[in-house]
C-alpha cells in the first residue's frame, strides 16, 4: 500500500535494528518512554521490541485518551444518557470503557439509553439537524489531535444556529500530562519510572508543533524524539534517542518530519484557541488531578457547554484497589505486574480502561504479547 | 398443481408486504407463489405442502443452520438472499459434503419493498442453482414495522457425505499446515463501505460465494490428511484459528507475509483501525492439513478458480496456552487474538 509499505519495510527495519545494537553502550541500560497508545500499538503489532537489544526497553506512557479518563467521566456521561431527551455521540472506542459498578456506555445502551457511535464530528451535526426535539450531546474526548474537530463543530453549530447540540468535554492536554510524569511528587513516591528519553507525540505534534516540548526536554534533562506512527518511524526515534543519550544532549528532535512542523498546524490552534480555554484543574486517571492540562469551553460558546446545560456533577469513583492502571500509565509498573491483568481483567471483563482502548498498554499487552508476557511471568 | 389465480396481481413493481402477507390467509399464498417459488421453482416446491420429502443415500448426513440479518441488505458483490445460500452451503460444505437441499425462513418487516424482495429471492434462487442445491422447503412471516431490519433470513442445511471423511475443529495436530483459500477481509469491508455512517470509496466486493465445489477439489488430492475445514466468516481467520487451537489443544504460529489480503483490503483496514485477519469472509476457507499432503492439496486449490490466491500461511505447533502467534512481515512476533466486542475504530 502506497505510503504506508515504504514505512514497513523489513530491510530497512533490520539495518535500524542493527545500528541500535551497535550504538547502544552494552554497559549501560536505556528506558524510553513511548508517550503514544498509538506507538504502544504499533511496538506490539509490529513485534518491535524483538528487534531491540536486551538494554533498550520500552515503557507505556499515559497517551490513550481514553485510558486517562476517570470512571467519574463515564458515569457522568451514562447518566446523561439516561435521560429520555438525550442522544450521546460518542466515538467506538469509549463504548466499553467501564464506569463505576462494572457499568459502561455499551451496557448503558442495551438498557434503552440513545447512545450513538459517530466516526467525526460532523456526524453529531447530522444527528442533531434530523432529530430537532432531542438534545444530542457530544462525548469529545481526545488530547490536542481531535480537539480542532470539536472545535469546527462548536463553531458550525453555532453558524447554523443549532439549539439541541452541545458537548461534553474532556479534551486534555499533553504537555502538562508529560510535565506530570517527569515531575509530580505523587509519582515520585511511587518510585518514578526511570526514563532516560520519550518517543514524543505524533498527530498530536502535527497540530502543536515541536517547540511545547522543549522546556521540559531542558528543564527534566530528558532527551525527546517526534516519531510518527509507522513501525520503521518508531525505530528510527529509537535510534536518535540512543545517540541523544550517548551524546549526553536532551534536545527535541523530529523523526516526523513528513507531518509535524516545529510550529504545528498555526490554523487548527487558532480554531482550538478560539473556542476552548484551560481549564483550572482535571482529574486524570493514573496521574490524578493536573492544574491546566485540560480544555473547557469559552463564555461565548458557554451555551454548548453540557456539563453546565445539564447541570452535569462528577461524583468520585473509587478505582479497584488492586487494578495497577494507574502505576501502569505513569510507566512505573508493566501490565504483567499487575495480579488482575489476564485473569479477571480481559477485554470482555475490563477492570481498567488500559484493558478496553485499542491504544492501552494492557489491551496491547493481552493482544499481541500474551505468550510473552507468559514466559515472563514464569521467569 | 398450480393453484389458479383468482385474486390481483402481486404488485412487484409498486408494493410492499403488509400484514396480511403473513396471515396465512390469500396474501400469504400469493406471495409464496407468486415470489418464492417463481425465484426457487422445483418440483418439491411445486407440491406446495409444509415440507419436502426427499430420498436419503448412502453414507452420512450432514445438516446445518444459519441466520442471516446483514445490514445493508444489498452489498457489492451480492446481498442477503446469496449470502444466505452460500453461507449455509459453505457450511455443510466444510464437513466435506456435498451440499443437496436448503429450506428457507423469511422474517419480514411491514412496509418492505416486494421490488426488493424479488431481487433478494430471484438472487437466492440463482446462487442455489448455480451451486446445484434445491430450496425445497420454507417459511414466511411478517412483523410490524420497527419489528425487524427489513427482512432476516434463516436457512438450513442437508448435505450428503459419501467420502468416509470426519472432519472436525479437534483433529488438528502439531505439525499440520494452515491452508487458506485466497485473499482475507473482502466480504467484511464491502460491507463497512457501504454502511451508511462510513461511506467510503473502495473497488472491493464480497467474496460470498458457494465453495463446495473447491472442497470436492481438495477432498479428491487430498482426501483424509483434511484433518479440519472452516470458512472464516464472522471474527475472520483470527477467530476460526483460534477456535482450532482451543479444540484441538494446541498453538498456530503463522508468517504474516503469507497470508494474502488485497491492498485496498489493507488500505481500508488502516483507515478504519482495524485489523483484516479480523474480518469476516463469506468465500473462503481454512484449510488444516498434514504436512506431507499440504503441497498437494495446495496445488489443488490453485487449479481452481475460487482458490487461485490460495496459500500456506503457517503450522499448527505445540502450545498449551493454545495461542495463534505470527511473526511480523517486520521479523517480530505477535499473538494474533480473537476479536473482543464488536469492531471498533480508533479515536487518534
Amino acid at each position: 500500500m502506497k505510503y504506508a509499505d515504504e514505512f514497513r519495510d523489513k530491510t530497512i527495519a533490520q539495518g535500524l535494528a542493527r545500528a541500535i545494537g551497535t550504538e547502544a553502550d552494552p554497559q549501560r541500560a536505556y528506558r524510553f518512554m513511548e508517550f503514544c497508545g498509538g506507538h504502544t500499538h504499533v511496538i506490539f503489532r509490529y513485534g518491535l521490541e524483538d528487534l531491540l537489544p536486551a538494554n533498550v526497553r520500552l515503557i507505556h506512557g499515559p497517551g490513550c485518551p481514553v485510558c486517562v479518563l476517570p470512571a467519574s467521566r463515564i458515569d457522568m456521561a451514562i447518566r446523561l444518557a439516561a435521560r429520555p431527551q438525550v442522544t450521546l455521540c460518542v466515538y467506538g472506542d469509549l463504548m466499553r470503557v467501564p464506569g463505576s459498578q462494572g457499568q459502561s456506555l455499551l451496557r448503558a445502551r442495551a438498557l434503552g439509553a440513545d447512545i450513538r457511535m459517530v466516526y467525526s464530528t460532523l456526524d453529531a451535526i447530522r444527528i442533531a439537524e434530523q432529530a430537532l426535539d432531542q438534545e444530542v450531546v457530544f462525548f469529545a474526548i481526545g488530547f490536542e489531535t481531535t480537539t480542532p474537530a470539536t472545535a469546527v463543530m462548536i463553531r458550525l453549530a453555532r453558524k447554523k444556529r443549532l439549539k439541541n447540540l452541545s458537548v461534553f468535554c474532556n479534551h486534555v492536554l499533553t504537555p502538562p500530562a508529560m510535565q506530570s510524569i517527569l515531575e509530580s511528587p505523587d509519582i515520585r513516591a511511587l518510585g518514578r519510572a526511570e526514563i532516560d528519553g520519550i518517543i514524543g507525540p505524533a498527530h498530536v505534534s502535527a497540530i502543536i508543533g515541536t517547540e511545547p516540548y522543549g522546556r521540559l526536554a531542558k528543564e527534566f534533562g530528558e532527551p525527546i524524539v517526534i516519531a510518527g506512527f509507522e513501525p520503521l518511524d518508531v525505530m528510527q526515534a529509537i535510534l536518535m534517542l540512543v545517540r541523544q543519550v550517548n551524546g549526553g544532549r536532551y534536545e527535541v528532535e523530529n523523526q516526523y518530519s513528513r507531518a509535524v512542523k516545529r510550529e504545528g498546524n498555526h490554523r487548527a490552534m487558532v480554531a482550538v484557541s478560539n473556542v476552548f480555554e484551560l481549564r483550572d484543574e482535571f482529574e486524570w486517571r493514573g496521574l490524578g488531578p493536573i492544574q491546566d492540562s485540560a480544555l473547557k469551553l469559552k463564555r461565548p460558546y458557554a451555551k454548548f457547554d453540557a456539563e453546565a446545560r445539564f447541570v452535569m456533577h462528577e461524583l468520585p469513583v473509587v478505582d479497584n484497589p488492586a487494578c495497577e492502571c494507574g502505576a501502569i500509565l505513569r510507566g512505573v509498573k508493566s501490565p504483567v505486574d499487575c495480579k488482575l491483568f489476564g485473569t479477571v481483567c480481559t477485554p470482555e471483563t475490563p477492570i481498567g480502561s488500559c484493558m478496553v482502548s485499542s491504544e492501552g498498554a494492557c489491551a496491547a499487552h493481552w493482544t499481541y504479547g500474551r505468550g510473552r508476557d507468559y514466559q515472563l511471568r514464569r521467569a | 398443481m398450480r393453484v389458479k389465480s383468482y385474486q390481483r396481481k402481486l404488485d412487484i413493481k409498486n408494493g410492499c408486504i403488509d400484514l396480511s402477507h403473513g396471515s396465512g390467509g390469500r396474501a400469504t399464498t400469493q406471495l409464496v407463489l407468486g415470489l418464492f417459488h417463481e425465484a426457487f421453482g422445483n418440483e418439491w416446491l411445486a407440491r406446495c405442502n409444509d415440507q419436502s420429502a426427499f430420498g436419503v443415500r448412502s453414507g452420512r448426513m450432514v445438516m446445518t443452520t444459519d441466520s442471516y440479518v446483514v445490514s445493508p441488505l444489498f452489498f457489492p458483490g451480492g446481498n442477503i438472499g446469496s449470502l444466505a445460500v452460500h453461507g449455509t452451503v459453505n457450511d455443510v460444505a466444510m464437513a466435506g459434503a456435498r451440499p443437496l437441499y436448503l429450506a428457507a425462513s423469511f422474517i419480514l418487516e411491514e412496509g418492505f419493498r416486494l421490488s426488493d424482495l424479488k431481487a433478494i429471492a430471484d438472487s437466492m434462487g440463482a446462487a442455489a442453482r448455480a451451486a446445484c442445491v434445491h430450496i425445497i422447503t420454507g417459511d414466511t412471516k411478517v412483523v410490524e414495522r420497527g419489528k425487524a431490519d427489513g427482512l432476516f433470513i434463516s436457512t438450513t442445511g442437508v448435505g450428503v457425505l459419501a467420502n468416509g471423511l470426519d472432519l472436525s475443529a479437534e483433529n488438528a495436530r502439531i505439525g499440520d499446515r494452515v491452508l487458506v483459500s485466497g485473499c482475507l477481509g473482502d466480504h467484511g469491508v464491502a460491507i463497512m463501505s457501504r454502511r451508511h455512517n462510513l461511506a467510503f470509496q473502495v473497488d472491493i466486493v464480497s467474496d460470498s460465494a458457494a465453495l463446495h465445489d473447491l472442497v470436492a477439489v481438495m477432498v479428491a488430492a487430498g482426501g483424509a490428511s483434511i484433518r479440519v475445514m472452516r470458512d472464516p466468516t464472522r471474527g475472520g481467520l483470527a477467530a476460526t484459528l483460534n477456535e482450532i487451537a482451543h479444540q484441538s489443544s494446541l498453538g498456530f504460529r503463522l508468517q504474516e507475509e503469507a497470508i494474502p489480503v488485497k491492498p485496498a483490503v489493507t488500505a481500508a483496514c488502516e483507515l478504519l483501525g482495524l485489523d483484516p485477519l479480523h474480518v469476516a469472509n463469506e468465500g473462503k476457507l481454512v484449510a488444516i492439513v498434514a504436512a506431507d499432503m499440504a503441497d498437494a492439496v495446495l496445488a489443488a486449490m490453485k487449479a481452481h478458480p475460487l482458490g487461485c490466491d490460495a496459500a500456506d500461511i503457517g503450522e499448527a505447533v505445540a502450545d498449551h496456552h493454545h495461542l495463534v502467534q505470527m511473526s511480523t512481515r517486520f521479523g517480530g512476533g505477535r499473538i494474533v487474538d480473537w476479536l473482543s466486542g464488536e469492531q471498533l475504530p480508533r479515536i487518534c
